[in-house]
């Protein structure tokens, strides 16, 4: 059944001769046909996220014909989106993502309506943008803004289509369909940040979010038609390495605070709050820990000081760029920490400073004093002293 | 109970890389036990200190979630596969997240 709306049924719509050369395609099978082709002529999609989820459902929705698409991101283009986020060309690095990828989008089709909102999604913007929207997608890369999407849509009553990915791993499902699970009956809680990875077991392989942005645009296509079933109760999970697809039932949480009977919250709240950080990133811990900076490092260095170097990254990123550090991830730590030498002074570092930090907490508990953590990691080792080091 | 479990890409470092473990247990707790006897630092990451399972992973005999069968005293029988699935979030970051 498909997701009925008012805007879906007042419109009257036709197809122009350009038109029907364009999806004729479509037009020529029975499940899409001319019905269906106005039924997404007619229909108005919100993606949230541009990005490596965005950039199919973007291509996808608007080759097909989705008639509005509306595209939320605050980013700008950096080079290392290029990987995956297959709308930009090298040409659109340090440009506003929903512009470039409304330029982008409009070039490939110029019959659709596309609306870009280069504003972040927040509980104050969230219900009036999806307001005007039949369909929202999902395609976020963090835990407050997955909670902030389901709710609000849950709120107006409009379907969800979800898909996250992490390195080789994928899940996807629609949430919000009527009768159907939220994320909330998924998951009731966001994480706590302690134990959300750093940035060490980040990474994704480029084509993953092709294949499940891909799958969110063919949902979102099959909700507009109302053809097929849905992926409604049913959480999708794709394992690029092992190339397999299995499925899981997902259950509607008659206790669910947010979609359950006794449904508790009633209203959008704060969402970094409530998953207990602010911002992307949660700061390091760095209370108690002394710090020194690249350029303070250099000069000590160069002043023939000895400071034995700590690379707690992982080998992989070891091979990108390194200070002649010795290599112990931090996972290896508590198993590795004979190797090293309380008594020595020592300079401990990561990529950004947030795994250093972890660690020199860890080796305070086991007895060492004499740390510092390089403020900013390599990162400002490549800004501050050598700008011939690669960045990643 | 011969059953198989299946662990996702966040945890798999806690593994020693392995994606699936057998063990033979007579329910989900046993098995969830006997995973992270074998693997202790995995314990964190799957329980709260009260020894709970975290509310953001779920865990499957099949296809089922076992918050709507027995909990972790949900019986397996030979042949099972349970599957422990974190949140995850990313969708567009390089350095996207995961809850595990």
């Amino acid at each position: 059944m498909a997701i009925p709306t008012d805007t879906m049924q007042q419109q009257e719509v036709k197809l122009s001769r350009e038109e029907i050369q364009r999806y004729s395609r479509h037009l020529i099978m029975p499940e899409v046909g001319m019905e269906g082709q106005l039924k997404l002529k007619r229909a108005r999609v919100l993606t949230i996220g541009t990005g490596g989820l965005g950039a199919p459902l973007g291509l996808y929705l608007t080759a097909a014909g989705v008639g509005h698409l509306g595209l939320v991101d605050f980013d700008v283009v950096d080079a290392s989106n290029l990987q995956r986020q297959v709308t930009f060309t090298t040409a659109d690095v340090g440009k506003p993502k929903s512009e470039a990828a409304k330029a982008r989008l409009s070039a490939l089709n110029p019959a659709i309506e596309i609306v870009s909102y280069e504003t972040r999604l927040t509980s104050e913007n969230a219900l009036d943008l999806f307001r005007d929207y039949d369909i929202i997608v999902d395609g976020t890369d963090n835990f407050p803004t997955r909670f902030l999407v389901n709710d609000a849509c849950v709120l107006l009553g409009k379907p969800n289509v979800y898909g996250s990915i992490f390195r080789f791993e994928g899940q996807a499902t629609v949430f919000g369909y009527p009768g159907g699970p939220c994320y909330r009956c998924l998951y009731p809680e966001p994480p706590p940040p302690g134990l959300v990875p750093s940035c060490a077991e980040g990474g994704v392989l480029g084509v993953l979010p092709g294949i499940v942005g891909s799958i969110q645009a063919m949902e979102t296509i099959k909700l507009i038609l109302g053809a097929g079933e849905p992926l409604v109760g049913r959480l999708l999970l794709f394992d690029a390495l092992a190339m397999r697809f299995r499925e899981l039932k997902l259950k509607k949480n008659p206790d669910c605070p947010m979609c359950g009977k006794n449904r508790t919250i009633t209203k959008l709240i704060d969402y970094e709050e409530f998953c207990g950080i602010r911002g992307e990133e949660a700061p390091a811990m760095t209370d108690g820990i002394q710090e020194i900076t690249a350029t303070e490092l250099k000069a000590r260095q160069d002043r023939g000081d000895k400071l034995f170097i700590l690379d707690v990254r992982e080998p992989h990123e070891y091979q990108i760029c390194n200070l002649n550090g010795k290599l112990i991830p931090l996972g290896e730590l508590p198993r590795r920490v004979n190797e090293l030498d309380s008594s020595v002074e020592m300079v401990v570092h990561c990529r950004s400073g947030k795994r250093s930090a972890d660690a020199i907490h860890f080796l305070q508990t086991a007895g060492f004093k004499k740390l510092w953590n390089l403020k900013g990691g390599v990162l400002a080792w490549a800004d501050e002293v050598d700008p011939r080091m690669p960045k990643y | 109970m011969a059953v198989k479990v299946l662990i996702p890409t966040p945890l798999r470092q806690f593994t020693g890389k392995q994606s699936s473990i057998e063990c033979n247990a007579a329910t989900v707790g046993e098995a969830l036990g006997s995973l992270t006897g074998t693997f202790s630092e995995l314990k964190k990451h799957l329980f709260t200190d009260e020894g709970k399972i975290r509310s953001f992973v779920n865990v499957y005999v099949n296809d089922e979630d076992i918050r709507f069968l027995d909990k972790e005293n949900t019986r397996t029988k030979d042949g099972d596969t349970i599957s422990i699935v974190p949140s995850i979030a990313g969708g567009s970051s390089a350095r996207g997240t995961a809850a595990i």
